[in-house]
């Protein structure tokens, strides 16, 4: 049925553009969480290729960068952000043209550089003077999270780094200048086998959800539907999956 | 009554020219603008009072003068050798150290990740023979700003000594000056000027560096978060501290660059 309607929605779409103008390409710009790096590229490349004509175009951020740039008035026509009270932010500024869907969940997870250098097996670790412990800076969602862990677990962390988006934490542990750090389930399948993770006891109640929405002002509003329902069907659903998000 | 007249018209130059001068100055005010519009100025001595912003003023502080102090000691016997001294690869030297000049900033930052991190090709023997770890450290810092900076020092000052008339030299060489003399005593105090204005630029520049100082120092309060660091951060967190820090900012770089633009800064 989903699918059904998006590609009723997209036919139509190309149509209109085919009539408008010719062979020019609509293009959809799309504000994404900075974890949603690789999930966005693969669900970018399968939508165009799904519909010809449509160009999406990625803006990848931390999710709090990417509320300035929409609150400053940038032109964006879908935003997918990694927390919800950043998209409530936007909501609340009038923003978005609908109440946002959550597409996604993440879990956090402890991520270790190969062959768990520092012995880390524990968010107890992360107190640990003599390793090197990074985490997301605070404001950036990985961060308020990671912190909320670590307090509920009674542990004051001694951070050496606070990395400002998730991906540069992750590069840090490639890297393995970093011992510890505590990421999302999704970029330790991102950093395909480059890190190891490791479970920590309550993570299940540590779970940011990804909220999607269509801006107010979209330049392009008809794309952003039909891409949005796209990240939400059984072909988005799956990519994310393969990415390691949750239901 | 000629020259008056040839005097105004030097003095008045033509209306494009104004006009286009005028649009140039915009790309610089107007940012300047926008946050100055944006100042939270009734809070403004409650947000700078905070440790956030003291630690990030002493850290950029230390950072900076470092970096224009080992840029100084390094790149100016750098700037004489490329200077004065003819050797096969000179342009392929001078490329290397430009290079910093051109790449952004955070390539550098990674790049020294790469060489002087823990497991880098050169940082893992420093670990491992002296326990001295670089990266999130105030000392990585310092590295960071230096390698984005110098290139300022050394190309300020190749170029004084390119233009320096050799006869000087020459004749304190010729009067029994020995080669250290010679410049100690007219190299150096000729070039002085230039070297004022090396020194400043290369200070401005470290005083805002960014993306390598992040990528390769990390980022955290009081050990690696210089000014840039803190309003990036504050950014996402809390815009007030971020504009009143880059306010800060600002105010510093605009003392000192008019301050010294008076004294010492003539050359430019």
């Amino acid at each position: 049925m989903n699918r059904l309607l998006v590609s009723v929605a997209v036919g139509g779409l190309v149509a209109v553009t085919a009539c408008a103008e010719g062979a020019t390409t609509s293009t959809v710009f799309v504000s994404a969480a900075a974890s949603l790096t690789d999930a966005f590229a693969e669900m970018e490349d399968v939508f165009e290729s799904a519909n010809p004509g449509v160009d999406v175009v990625v803006n990848l951020a931390g999710s709090a960068t990417l509320r300035e740039q929409i609150l400053d008035g940038a032109p964006v026509d879908v935003f997918a952000a990694a927390n919800e009270s950043t998209m409530t932010e936007v909501v609340t500024a009038g923003r978005a043209a609908s109440a946002p869907v959550v597409f996604a969940r993440n879990r956090l997870q402890i991520a270790v550089p190969l062959g768990n250098p520092g012995a880390v097996t524990a968010l107890s670790d992360f107190a640990d003077d003599g390793l090197l412990i990074g985490l997301c800076a605070e404001g950036v969602p990985c961060g308020d999270l990671a912190r909320q862990a670590l307090q509920a677990a009674g542990v004051v962390p001694s951070i050496d780094t606070s990395e400002t988006d998730v991906r540069a934490l992750l590069t840090k542990l490639e890297e393995g200048e970093i011992d510890a750090g505590i990421v999302y389930v999704s970029d330790v399948a991102a950093a395909g086998g480059a890190v190891e993770s490791i479970d920590f006891g309550g993570a299940s109640g540590f779970v940011a959800d990804y909220p999607i929405v269509v801006m107010e002002s979209a330049p392009n509003p008809d794309g952003a539907a039909t891409f949005m329902d796209f990240v939400l069907s059984e072909t988005g659903q799956r990519i994310l999956a393969e990415h390691g998000f949750l239901h | 009554m000629t020259t008056r007249r040839s005097r105004r018209i030097v003095r008045r130059p033509p209306a494009p020219v104004v006009l286009l001068a005028a649009a140039g100055l915009a790309v610089f005010v107007v940012p300047l603008i926008g946050l100055l519009a944006r100042a939270p100025w009734g809070d403004l001595s409650t947000v700078l009072a905070g440790d956030t912003v003291v630690d990030a003023l002493r850290l950029s502080l230390i950072s900076s003068v470092g970096a224009t102090a080992v840029s100084a000691v390094l790149g100016v016997p750098l700037a004489w050798v490329l200077a004065r001294v003819d050797f096969r690869g000179k342009s392929v030297v001078r490329g290397l150290v430009l290079l910093p000049l051109v790449i952004p900033p955070v390539v550098g930052g990674a790049a020294l990740l790469f060489a002087l991190g823990r497991r880098g090709v050169i940082g893992e023997v420093l670990y491992e023979s002296t326990g001295l770890l670089l990266p999130f450290s105030t000392w990585g810092v310092v590295v960071a700003v230096t390698f984005v900076a110098m290139p300022f020092l050394v190309i300020t000052v190749e170029g004084a000594l390119r233009n320096l008339d050799p006869r000087f030299e020459a004749a304190a060489a010729s009067l029994g000056a020995s080669r250290w003399t010679v410049m100690r005593r007219v190299t150096l105090p000729m070039i002085a000027p230039s070297l004022a204005s090396g020194l400043v630029l290369t200070w401005a520049r470290a005083l805002g560096e960014f993306g390598a100082t992040v990528t390769f120092a990390g980022n955290l309060p009081g050990r690696t978060q210089t000014l840039p660091l803190a309003v990036f951060v504050g950014l996402e967190s809390d815009r007030d501290a971020a504009v009143a820090l880059s306010l800060v900012m600002v105010a510093i770089a605009l003392v000192v660059l008019v301050a010294l633009r008076d004294r010492w800064w003539r050359a430019l």
